[in-house]
């Protein structure tokens, strides 16, 4: 992946390596603030936003601080520790700044320090070792896959409300079985990169 | 001492087919047995050291920056299993991969930490996390070993089917993890509202 180009990064994060339906990070979100597409829509937002600033901000924490000095051990540490104060920054702008965003956004952020597909993230950055440019990238673009991959999802559901299901279905069993279809749907995607 | 925190996580409060946390290591490395209980026994590591810890220190933390002490304590701990699952069993720790720092963010951790290690002593914080932890490698290893079986005719590797059997890939592929989960809890639904009955 050293030297992929921009193109083929977009294409792998939205689709082939979809973060929620072929690598299972941020699971937790796309369960659970899935029930509607506008609230969908909000969490995309929301992880898309501080996916791509932590991305960058953990490059540069890598790049600057821990590979410099020889640290690459407290990886995990430093990045949890980067993206929960980005998450409390990016909230606290936000209610400054422009308070319509942050009502739209606000009740997701706090959820989001929890969010593996955040620190996942990182981490998946350090190991493929992008440049800044490549980085940007695959941050941005793998949170809309993210966000595609949970509207969509969002979609399904809230059809599925209407359906008649059978009773030890109801609820997460059925969702898991419709992501399952999803993720079936995406594999299709294998290959194109 | 109680020995009801410990047998809480086992079947009752099950992190998984209970309290349907740590959703994300719980789909992911479930490819085989011997992964699911890898991963379930490095998290109960991890959840045991930590719940002790934060346990032992938590007349200490000031209240409001209790979250971002427990997350360290927690990335502490993580590092090292990491580093030492690197050096004893190198094969496990290429399998799980990016899952072992994950751990960190893992929501059954922090979840005991604010829930149970915060408010009661170290005995009872330990239990806790042993009972939970072994909880979740239950449940690992039963969808593991599901999984393994449907999609390779094994289970630990072990072959059980013969050679005759055609394998369903589709369970050991990422969609696999999604319909495995869904049926199994599916099947425990099914038993409870059976038992309420």
């Amino acid at each position: 992946m050293e030297n992929a180009s921009i193109f083929v990064i977009m294409v792998s994060a939205v689709l082939v390596n979809n973060f929620v339906l072929s690598r299972f990070l941020g699971i937790c979100p796309f369960l659970g603030v899935s029930k509607q597409v506008e609230t969908a829509f909000g969490m995309g937002m929301a992880v898309t936003f501080v996916m791509t600033l932590s991305g960058i901000m953990t490059y540069l924490v890598d790049k600057l601080l821990l590979s410099n000095y020889g640290l690459e051990h407290l990886q995990t540490a430093a990045f949890i520790l980067v993206i929960a104060s980005l998450v409390q920054f990016v909230e606290i702008v936000l209610q400054k700044m422009s308070p319509t965003l942050h009502q739209a956004l606000g009740v997701f952020l706090p959820l989001i320090t929890t969010n593996c597909a955040v620190l996942g993230l990182s981490l998946l950055n350090i190991q493929y070792k992008f440049n800044l440019v490549q980085t940007i990238v695959h941050s941005f673009f793998a949170a809309i896959g993210f966000s595609l991959a949970i509207v969509l999802f969002a979609g399904i559901r809230e059809k599925l409300q209407t359906s008649d299901v059978p009773k030890p279905f109801l609820g997460f069993p059925i969702a898991l079985i419709t992501a399952g279809l999803m993720s079936i749907a995406f594999l299709g995607f294998t290959g194109l990169v | 001492m109680k020995i009801k925190n410990f047998t809480n996580g086992l079947v009752k409060e099950n992190p998984t087919f209970v309290q349907l946390l740590g959703m994300c290591p719980t789909l992911a490395v479930t490819t085989s047995s011997v992964n699911g209980i890898g991963m379930g026994l490095a998290t109960t590591a991890v959840l045991v050291c930590s719940n002790m810890a934060i346990s032992l220190i938590r007349k200490v933390i000031p209240s409001n920056v209790r979250i971002p002490a427990y997350v360290i304590v927690i990335a502490s701990f993580v590092t090292a299993v990491g580093m030492l699952m690197e050096a004893f069993s190198p094969d496990l720790y290429d399998a799980l991969g990016l899952f072992i720092p994950l751990i960190v963010v893992n929501c059954i951790i922090l979840a005991r930490a604010e829930a149970f290690a915060s408010k009661n002593n170290i005995g009872d914080s330990m239990l806790d996390g042993l009972g939970m932890g072994l909880g979740f490698t239950m449940s690992l290893t039963i969808l593991g070993s599901v999984r393994e079986f449907l999609g390779n005719g094994s289970v630990f590797g072990i072959s059980l089917l013969g050679s005759s059997y055609q394998p369903a890939l589709i369970m050991i592929l990422p969609p696999g993890a999604f319909l495995a989960l869904g049926v199994l809890l599916a099947l425990y639904n099914s038993r409870k509202m059976k038992k309420a009955n």
